[in-house]
């Protein structure tokens, strides 16, 4: 606990450093704004900035990239709130009854409350980071190539089985990242492996790239016409309106403090990150209500709860990515991407040998939630309007630069056409009905993964037996084989019973 | 339902089976080697067997209802977008280095921008130009991206 407190003072320096401070402001604000824009998406919005900062220092890029991802949860509950419109999958359930609330004219209130709510579920977040994500380290330091193989094998595993649609879909997503890692020169061997003899293709896939493709011009094509039309609302909301009442708080802290403990428990189980814990504390509090008839119009729990374990499990989902260097989601996986292009090896040691940056990456957390307060409290006007900015006028902008941006990665034009064929791929992967999500968690694991699987056999002489002999590599493995066989019984029961999470719940 | 729809899961097996019989045949060439000392192969022809099983999977097990994700359909195929969306970057590419940055920026965004019919061609138009005028001033003089701002006119 000491030397956390020690660690963060030195976090504080760092992060209030005013390079640094102005790249968090920079970061938490662009987040606010594009969970405000219907349409816009973190992935896409963190994969057209990350080529900007290869020219920045390593710890200012990681504080921007991140501060949109918290930012942009921010700015996603007031587009569900006052316009009803899920575009973050974290705050699709908010829509359930904070679109109630501003029907009934408490919009206002329902900001304030979610507000309230973001402020401590990010705090308890935090802390829960500052005291877990050294004490995971400490443990995973001892690690081997089989312990670390067989710990990715389950973040791989559980992260594209327990994130949105079929598992099996997911981990053949998964499976296909790893496969687009391997493209380029085998370090082991010196062999190329799936260039087809294009040159630009020999030093691998670009992370931007297939990004980009995958999440950027992919969604463009799903949402510039499929998208609803931006709906109206002519709301003139200021500071006072935000303002709970004194029954409201009361209603609305308990939720809110259960909503932590659920976002909090969701971040540490990899592959279940914020959107699953928003609707874990959803049905939470509808279960144990006195009066559940009251969800869905308007009931304040509805908003004060999801909105907690969603801010929570945002900043928790640090834990795996930071202490491990193990994703739990593609978010994660684009920054972890985005430190290893700075030169930055992921993993246990990251902590000790790295300090400026996990230490300043958790004072910035700090720093950019009071920011986004500050942005979001007085200015709530000014996001309201920003609402009405009409999709058909982002995505052509957004698509100059996806362009420019992966133009810049290598100056390579090369890498532009790719950004494309990425797009159509995963176009066509999502009328597949498959989520494309996964294959930037295999994509950015794969080539650690093989080289730990290489090593593991190396050292026991060609005996797979090592994965189960090793009392902490069984673990994992037993804890991933326990997984697929809930996801088999899991399935064997849908087939009989008929689903129960709302579908509008999913974009 | 269409006929897209109805083999959506078929569809989907072929695709994922496919790729991973091309990373079996592909993979192979590169030498598999042994546990202990594997070659370049083993990777890519452990996952395309791993994707051909899955694929087989995918085909053969119906879908749960939950794997129909809305959002996802219905899959009628849209072109306009598609069609504007890749002329729109292949533009890009192809005016960047030749005609400079400045007609690409407008070209790119002009026709990204038609890609649906709510928007009209002045409005398309005027937001190409605004873009462009924001584009050329943040990469051309602002992160000193290598192109000409027009070639030939004004580097």
């Amino acid at each position: 606990m000491e030397s956390s407190l020690a660690g963060l003072a030195h976090g504080f320096q760092v992060a209030l450093d005013w390079h640094n401070l102005i790249w968090c402001f920079v970061g938490v604000f662009v987040g606010n704004m594009v969970g405000v824009l219907p349409g816009m998406g973190v992935l896409s919005t963190i994969s057209i900035l990350l080529p900007l900062t290869f020219s920045m220092q390593p710890v200012a890029a990681l504080l921007m990239l991140s501060g949109i991802y918290y930012g942009a949860q921010y700015g996603g509950a007031i587009c569900s709130i006052l316009l009803n419109l899920p575009c973050h999958p974290p705050h699709a359930v908010t829509c359930l009854d904070g679109y109630p609330m501003t029907k009934s004219g408490r919009g206002g209130v329902a900001l304030g409350i979610t507000m309230l709510a973001a402020v401590i579920g990010a705090a308890f977040g935090i802390m829960q980071m500052m005291v877990l994500a050294p004490y995971i380290a400490s443990i995973a330091f001892k690690f081997g190539p089989p312990e670390i193989c067989a710990l990715m094998l389950l973040g791989l595993l559980a992260g594209s089985t327990l994130a949105k649609g079929s598992p099996i879909k997911g981990v053949s997503m998964t499976l296909l990242g790893i496969l687009l890692s391997l493209v380029g020169t085998d370090i082991n061997t010196g062999n190329e492996r799936f260039t087809f003899g294009i040159l630009e293709m020999s030093d691998g896939l670009e992370l931007v790239a297939v990004s980009l493709g995958l999440f950027g011009i992919a969604e463009f094509l799903k949402s510039m016409n499929g998208l609803v039309p931006n709906a109206r609302t002519d709301m003139q909301l200021g500071f006072r309106d935000l303002r709970p009442s004194r029954r409201d708080l009361r209603q609305g802290i308990p939720p809110i403090l259960r909503g932590t403990v659920v976002g909090s428990l969701c971040s540490l189980i990899p592959g279940t990150g914020p959107t699953i814990a928003s609707f874990i504390a959803y049905a939470l509090e509808k279960k144990i209500s006195r009066h559940p008839e009251r969800f869905g119009h308007g009931a304040i729990e509805g908003v004060a709860s999801p909105e907690a374990s969603t801010h929570s499990a945002v900043q928790g989902d640090f834990i795996p990515t930071m202490s491990l260097g193990i994703p739990g989601d593609a978010v994660m996986a684009l920054l972890l991407g985005a430190l290893m292009i700075h030169g930055i090896q992921p993993g246990p040691r990251l902590i000790v040998e790295q300090p400026d940056i996990f230490w300043g990456l958790i004072a910035s957390f700090w720093i950019g939630n009071i920011i986004l307060v500050v942005l979001n409290v007085p200015m709530i006007g000014i996001w309201v309007k920003l609402l009405q900015v009409p999709y058909r006028f982002l995505y052509p902008t957004a698509l100059f630069f996806v362009c420019i941006g992966v133009y810049a990665t290598r100056n390579e034009m090369f890498d532009v056409g790719a950004v494309l064929l990425f797009g159509g791929f995963g176009y066509l992967l999502l009328k597949l009905g498959f989520e494309p999500a996964p294959i930037l968690l295999g994509f950015v694991l794969g080539p650690r993964l093989e080289e730990n699987f290489r090593r593991s056999l190396l050292l026991s002489r060609g005996s797979l037996e090592t994965f189960i002999d090793r009392p902490i590599a069984a673990v994992f493995v037993g804890i991933s084989v326990l997984l697929v066989a809930a996801q088999i019984v899991a399935a064997l029961r849908r087939s009989r019973a008929p689903i129960r999470i709302p579908e509008e719940a999913f974009d | 339902m269409s006929l897209f729809d109805k083999h959506r899961e078929h569809l989907a097996g072929l695709l994922v089976g496919g790729i991973g019989a091309f990373a079996v045949l592909e993979g192979q060439s590169y030498g598999i080697g042994t546990l202990t000392a594997m070659g370049s192969g083993f990777f890519p022809v452990a996952l395309g067997a791993g994707m051909i099983a899955l694929g087989i999977l995918m085909a053969a097990v119906p879908a749960a209802p939950a794997a129909h994700l809305p959002g996802h359909g219905p899959s009628r195929l849209d072109w306009r977008g598609g069609l504007s969306i890749a002329a729109a970057v292949v533009l890009f590419i192809l005016l960047a280095n030749r005609a400079g940055l400045a007609p690409a920026i407008f070209a790119c965004v002009f026709t990204a921008a038609l890609g649906t019919r709510q928007t009209t061609l002045r409005e398309a138009a005027l937001l190409a130009l605004g873009v462009t005028v924001f584009g050329v001033l943040l990469f051309a003089y602002g992160l000193k991206v290598p192109f000409p701002i027009i070639a030939g006119v004004y580097a």
